[in-house]
């Protein structure tokens, strides 16, 4: 039962993919389909008979109570996005991944207006050392995707987190720390699979005009994913 | 204790199987030996265990205790809970400094050395304390300080230094069943091959024996549901990463009953049918080690560990079991079950998710049973005298002793052995603490109490607990108090989820907003609805109780907050005038004109 509709699943599946199965989207965003869960960002904490867990790694049951849509709920996913927002520098109005950023339409999709939070304007490095992708640490969210693209897809471990609390960071694969020293490529699917644009592909810029972007015209409850072809809904 | 040497890295890495696993051994002694893990370092780790280097430095940058950059021969940390702030650990780290002429977080000019702070190193009976080059110096007052600046001036190495700065007695004020019995090595097993494991289990569970480290899970469920799962292998596990503040009963028992805690993790072993055990020792606790491994290399002289012990052979063949010792690097998340396993296979100490638990999928994802050192001992005192003797002692839902570490304002602080149930007000009046004011039970993580409240009991149903007792007398500051909890807090985080990573700092930046006088009624506001997103969506223990100390002061000692709120209302984070502060340096103005009037 998923906010009073039942919905079916198979044995093993988690609460996230039975949802998305079933059409109704649950906020995430270090969850992919495609990927181990992670269960990190925690933007889809659900009620599980009572009990708050994340809906990414807590497995379907049957005849278990679960709630998503609650106000309380939106209330501080909303919350946890601010601290997403003030944790890094995002400069939505600069950023090339505008329009199609997961962080962005998250915030859209909970009515953020503000990011409430006091900002904590981290010195954060730029490595624009590889000749076709940018590393943007400013816009990390520490959602692991990158590492686990690169780790289990890719088989090269290009990327890791390195420190601690406050202080994580991406690190790559490298004694210089530069990206262009890995041998990160352009097709790997790590290089592709950030949801913000904190890895981001060079000379795109503006290919698409910002007004024409997928989340310009979608709300992110409609393509949870971005790449997948179509909508899901429509 | 030695100078720091040229480092033989594939000597370590040899000494270590060439298992990744143990990548955190493995820099633990590069950074004994070497003094610090240069990058160079990490290239060749990542080629000898051929692994990537990423995951190397994931490992080497999330310890407190790795660094990449020189501490000189001498580093010198503080231990900085309350307690040692408390005991005047500023005035003494500043007069420290300033017999060395140095700064802290600063290497000296000439190299040698290097002061910085810790967070509790688990001597806050014995505070103001630190460590130097890991080991613990307990104790400090000026005497002792111009003699380790003597010593540093002169340059003697260590291991040289005399041992009375290293000594560190028990203080144990309460001796009970734990810490005042005499206990015969091997008595405790000699019981459990006679009984059998079943009926060993059985003595276990009646006993009603629950977890010493504070969550209270029945220690019988956990063994009999790590013995019922399957696997190529199943591990005993000792968590003796003590990190809680305020916290020292596992260093008292690992000094002085040691083999009590090996022998509850062999029984443990004989139950669920573990070949391998493994102890994880703090960092902080390095000075134990050397004692520990002679323990063990006893054990194994008299056939209380390794192959075959005590002779004992049946139809599930020979009893094989032995413990290997694994040091922490700093990093108090460890003390989280699941964290720790991580942390002894080589990686950052970032909880798992669970489902599944250590019982099922635990060391290198085989069945394990984790438990506190305190929790062992009571297992091996259960299995030499049996379930009823220990459900005798205590309350129906809390059996047994519970060891105490005292601390804070009192005349006597140490450990003290209780049967569960004890008052609150019968501590107070046995360590000698006519003036308490306020007790922080368990430590940041567990309860704040006020003297309204002393007639609570030490007990799960109560007041469950660690074992930290860190007493507060009517002069301390609880917000003071509160604040230094979460710098603690947002210091340890592991950074892993969203709420905790950046809700620790937010709650600590809010505090020092307090502290510099700039707080109203506004970030009081905040403060709770970030405890609210840190109790219901964090990912492990650490998040869930980040910010008890601060709701909980709030509650209980209001005025500590009040009398800081500049207004009511709202007061904006940012100074105004204080970002004019460089100009004025600048402009070498200080006059009325130069300041922002104060509406």
């Amino acid at each position: 039962m998923l906010d009073g509709k039942t919905i079916p699943f198979e044995e093993g599946e988690t609460i996230m993919e039975a949802a998305a199965a079933a059409g109704v989207y649950i906020p995430h965003l270090c969850h992919h389909p495609e990927f181990k869960p992670h269960g990190s960002c925690k933007l889809c904490t659900v009620s599980i008979g009572g009990r708050l867990g994340a809906a990414c790694t807590n497995q379907a049951a049957e005849g278990v109570k679960v709630e998503s849509e609650t106000a309380a709920l939106n209330a501080d996913r909303l919350a946890l996005t601010q601290m997403l927002f003030v944790e890094g520098n995002h400069v939505c109005p600069s950023c090339e991944k505008s329009g199609n950023c997961q962080l962005q339409a998250v915030a859209y999709h909970l009515g953020m207006l503000t990011p409430h939070f006091t900002h904590f304007y981290p010195a954060r490095d730029v490595d624009a050392s590889h000749p076709d992708v940018l590393l943007e640490r400013n816009r990390c969210i520490l959602c692991e995707l990158c590492v686990r693209a690169s780790r289990d897809v890719d088989g090269k471990n290009i990327f890791g987190i390195g420190g601690r609390g406050i202080k994580a960071r991406l690190i790559v694969n490298s004694a210089s720390g530069r990206l262009a020293d890995t041998n990160l490529s352009v097709r790997d699917r790590a290089a592709e699979v950030c949801p913000t644009g904190a890895i981001i592909l060079k000379r795109h810029g503006f290919t698409v005009p910002i007004g024409r972007r997928l989340y310009d015209h979608h709300d992110i409850a409609e393509v949870p994913v971005a790449g997948l072809k179509e909508p899901m809904r429509d | 204790m030695s100078d720091h040497d040229v480092c033989d890295l594939p000597g370590i890495v040899a000494r270590w199987h060439h298992d990744p696993a143990n990548l955190v051994q493995i820099l633990r002694d590069v950074q004994e030996s070497c003094g610090t893990i240069p990058s160079d370092t990490l290239d060749q780790l990542a080629k000898l265990l051929n692994v990537p280097r990423v995951r190397i430095e994931a490992t080497a940058s999330f310890y407190s205790f790795f660094h990449a950059e020189s501490h000189g021969a001498y580093e010198i940390l503080f231990s900085d809970n309350v307690i040692d702030q408390m005991a005047g650990k500023a005035e003494l780290k500043q007069y420290l400094c300033e017999r060395l002429w140095l700064e802290p977080r600063k290497l000296s000019e000439d190299g040698l050395v290097y002061v910085d702070d810790t967070a509790d190193i688990g001597l806050a009976d014995q505070a103001p304390a630190m460590l130097v080059n890991g080991f613990a110096v307990p104790a400090l007052d000026k005497a002792r300080l111009d003699l380790v600046a003597e010593l540093i001036r002169v340059r003697k190495p260590l291991a040289e230094w005399p041992p009375m700065l290293f000594e560190i007695p028990d203080n144990i004020r309460q001796p009970g069943p734990l810490t005042g019995e005499a206990f015969a090595p091997g008595a405790a097993l000699k019981a459990t091959l006679s009984r059998g494991t079943d009926a060993t289990l059985a003595e276990i569970d009646s006993a009603n024996l629950r977890g010493r480290g504070g969550a209270g899970f029945k220690t019988a469920t956990k063994w009999a549901s790590c013995r019922k799962a399957e696997g190529e292998a199943h591990y005993v596990v000792c968590n003796a990463d003590e990190g809680e503040p305020g916290t020292f009963k596992d260093r008292v028992l690992l000094n002085s009953h040691a083999d009590l805690v090996f022998e509850g993790m062999t029984v443990c072993a004989r139950v669920i049918g573990a070949r391998q055990g493994l102890l994880y020792l703090r960092g902080e606790y390095r000075n134990l080690l050397e004692k520990l491994e002679s323990v063990l290399a006893t054990r194994r002289e008299k056939g209380l560990l390794g192959r075959n012990i005590l002779g004992y052979v049946d139809a599930d063949g020979d009893f094989d079991f032995d413990i290997e010792i694994h040091l922490g690097a700093g990093a108090y998340i460890c003390g989280e079950e699941s964290a720790l396993i991580e942390s002894l296979e080589g990686k950052p100490g970032k909880p798992r998710n669970r489902p599944p638990f250590p019982d099922r999928c635990g060391y290198r994802n085989q069945p394990t049973v984790v438990n506190n050192v305190e929790t062992f001992a009571c297992a091996a005192k259960i299995a030499e005298r049996g379930g009823a003797w220990f459900a005798a002692m205590g309350t129906p839902q809390s059996a047994g002793s519970k060891l105490i570490s005292v601390s804070g304002d009192c005349q006597r602080p140490g450990i003290y052995e209780y049967s569960f149930g004890v008052t609150v007000r019968q501590i107070l009046i046995d360590c000698g603490a006519e003036d308490a004011h306020a007790v922080q039970v368990s430590g940041p993580s567990g309860t704040c109490i006020s003297f309204r409240e002393f007639d609570r009991r030490i007990a799960f149903e109560d007041l469950a607990t660690a074992g930290a007792f860190m007493v507060f007398s009517r002069e301390r500051d609880m917000f003071e108090v509160a604040r230094n909890f979460t710098h603690f807090f947002a210091h340890e985080s592991c950074g892993f989820c969203t709420p905790c990573r950046v809700g620790t700092s937010l709650l600590r930046n809010t505090m020092d907003k307090l502290a510099a006088g700039k707080g109203s009624a506004y970030d009081m506001n905040e403060m709770k609805n970030i405890m609210h997103i840190l109790r219901g969506m964090a990912h492990c223990g650490l998040g869930h109780t980040a910010a008890n100390p601060v709701v909980q002061t709030m509650e209980k000692f209001p005025e500590a907050y009040e009398r800081r709120l500049k207004r009511l209302d709202f007061e904006p984070a940012f100074d105004l005038d204080g970002a004019l502060q460089t100009a004025r340096l600048i402009t070498g103005r200080d006059d009325e004109w130069a300041h922002l009037a104060d509406e």
